[in-house]
């Protein structure tokens, strides 16, 4: 067995076991970290691809950001170190099966499908390379999008910030 | 010009690598003996590096304040953390009762970790480096945000309200002062063209980028090395573990050996933030060279490249450590507003003249 085959193993069982703790544990905190880890292993697998750019953005991006952020919105909640209540027994039941069978359709599909490697130019994913190609407008160029979605987060932040400004009272 | 002395790190490293494969041959098992041998170096480097720390942060404590210091256990009291060393680890490991078991035993390891991995891209001597991935400096910022958690984690798992507060304030401090520490990594970026540590080297060899990229860059590393400051939560930027007001912030329930894995992973952080302070505007490992001063420069050859590293990064230390015993500690509100009305605006700024001097050609 080769080497790269067991480390992809590894990251997988930590992706999925990080997500299924992530969903069962009772512990709202500990479900956060558990998150971090599936996350984490992420970023790993991108690192196992050699897409070495996607992985340090994956974990600024969610690891320095959004589980942080969700770690802060935990500490700033009531309550939030107790137990949650386990779920009902007949609603545990139907969210498995409705699980399993989402899970089932996919690999179904995933199984099926004749994959073939894609024709176009390969591009080596370099941090260069990217660049050239998020702000070119050429062919494979992706400046449009790229614009679009900097045009909305810019309009959340905004966004985000006429929500949080505080309006002077008057005395 | 043929060097006299050739015994170098790399060709130490070089030289291990090749009788490895002679003898084993087998290169998957080489490389993973190369790994544990290299993990097994750094964390003895490290290790010894914060013992000497730990011995040089009393000294210099106690040279600003016109006192002596350690001097009673060892020479010139050096062996004073040896002997705190042997005390931690005596010491009993409280778990408190109501705290998360499972997360309060992670949370150190964590810490630890983040910190350790991103020595990896350093470039502790010429040719000498543990990985020198394409992203660096992008690793660095990535790989330094994992400790954070950590500090969240140590917070909320002590089941105490001053680790509580402590964490949270750390979180808050953490998250912004990246900010800024980002900005002023792509300032050299931007002037380098690449992310890789070894090419930001190379690229200082006519010159540091603090000489050669003037004003925007002195800024810049003004910047960094307050920002990284605060980044590492030593004084002035301390609030996480104001004594005073919080007891000891997010390790407040720490005892024994996981209070000592949190103080290592403090050092380690002074060492990392310095050396990258040191990598990105002093020139890493580059010699001082200065003009058409030959002779000079050929004695500056001499100097091993790992002593050049080193020194560079034992100064930044030491205004490190000089900045604790200097200012007073900032309030929770001053250093918000220092971050956010003063920090991140000038570096924005700074960052378009670098832009402009990078395109128009200004540097040296």
């Amino acid at each position: 067995m080769q080497a790269s085959i067991i480390i992809f193993y590894c990251l997988a069982a930590m992706i999925i076991g990080g997500a299924i703790l992530a969903v069962t544990s009772l512990k709202i905190f500990r479900a956060a970290v558990f998150l971090l880890f599936s996350l984490i292993g992420i970023a790993g697998l991108y690192f196992w691809m050699n897409y070495e750019f996607i992985a340090a953005v994956q974990i600024v991006v969610y690891v320095g950001g959004i589980v942080v952020l969700i770690i802060f919105s935990i500490f700033l909640t009531h309550h939030s170190g107790e137990d949650m209540k386990s779920p009902k027994l007949a609603r545990s039941i139907f969210v498995a099966i409705a699980a399993s069978s989402g899970f089932a359709l996919t690999m179904l599909l995933i199984l099926q499908h004749q994959f073939f490697a894609s024709s176009g130019n390969v591009v080596e994913p370099t941090v260069k390379n990217i660049g050239t190609q998020m702000l070119s407008t050429t062919e494979n160029g992706y400046l449009l999008p790229f614009e679009v979605i900097s045009i909305l987060l810019l309009a959340a932040m905004i966004g985000a910030i006429v929500i949080a400004i505080k309006t002077k009272t008057k005395a | 010009m043929k060097t006299v002395l050739t015994i170098s790190l790399s060709s130490i490293a070089g030289h291990i690598h090749q009788w490895l494969e002679k003898a084993i041959g087998n290169p998957t098992i080489v490389y993973l003996i190369d790994m544990v041998l290299v993990a097994v170096c750094l964390l003895v480097f490290l290790v010894l590096l914060c013992f000497f720390l730990g011995w040089m942060e009393r000294k210099v404590a106690a040279f600003m304040q016109i006192r002596l210091g350690p001097n009673r256990v060892g020479p010139k009291g050096s062996m004073q953390i040896v002997a705190d060393t042997v005390k931690l680890l005596f010491k009993e490991g409280l778990t408190p009762a109501a705290s998360d078991k499972f997360l309060f035993h992670l949370a150190p390891m964590i810490v630890v970790i983040a910190s350790m991995m991103v020595c990896a891209p350093l470039a502790f001597a010429k040719d000498f480096q543990i990985f020198d991935i394409s992203i660096g400096v992008l690793y660095v910022s990535a790989v330094s945000s994992l400790g954070i958690i950590g500090i969240l984690m140590a917070g909320w798992s002590s089941y105490n309200k001053y680790s509580l507060l402590g964490a949270m304030r750390s979180g808050a401090q953490i998250v912004s002062y990246e900010l800024s520490i980002g900005l002023s990594l792509i300032s050299v970026v931007i002037m380098v063209g690449s992310l890789k540590m070894s090419d930001i080297v190379m690229s200082q060899s006519d010159g540091w980028w603090i000489w050669k990229g003037h004003i925007p860059m002195i800024i810049s590393f003004i910047i960094f090395v307050v920002a990284s400051t605060a980044e590492i939560n030593r004084a002035p930027f301390d609030l996480t573990e104001a004594e005073q007001e919080l007891t000891g912030g997010f390790h407040t329930e720490y005892s024994g050996m996981k209070f000592a894995m949190f103080l290592l992973s403090e050092y380690i952080n002074l060492f990392v933030v310095s050396a990258i302070a040191a990598t990105l505007f002093l020139g890493g490992w580059m010699p001082l060279h200065i003009g058409h001063l030959q002779s000079f420069n050929h004695i500056m050859d001499y100097i091993p490249s790992s002593i050049w590293f080193m020194g560079k990064t034992m100064f930044i230390i030491f205004i490190i450590m000089w900045f604790r015993w200097t200012f007073p500690r900032l309030r929770v509100d001053q250093l918000l507003n220092l971050e956010w009305k003063y920090l991140l605006p000038i570096s924005m700024v700074n960052i378009l003249l670098v832009t402009l001097m990078a395109i128009m050609g200004w540097h040296f």
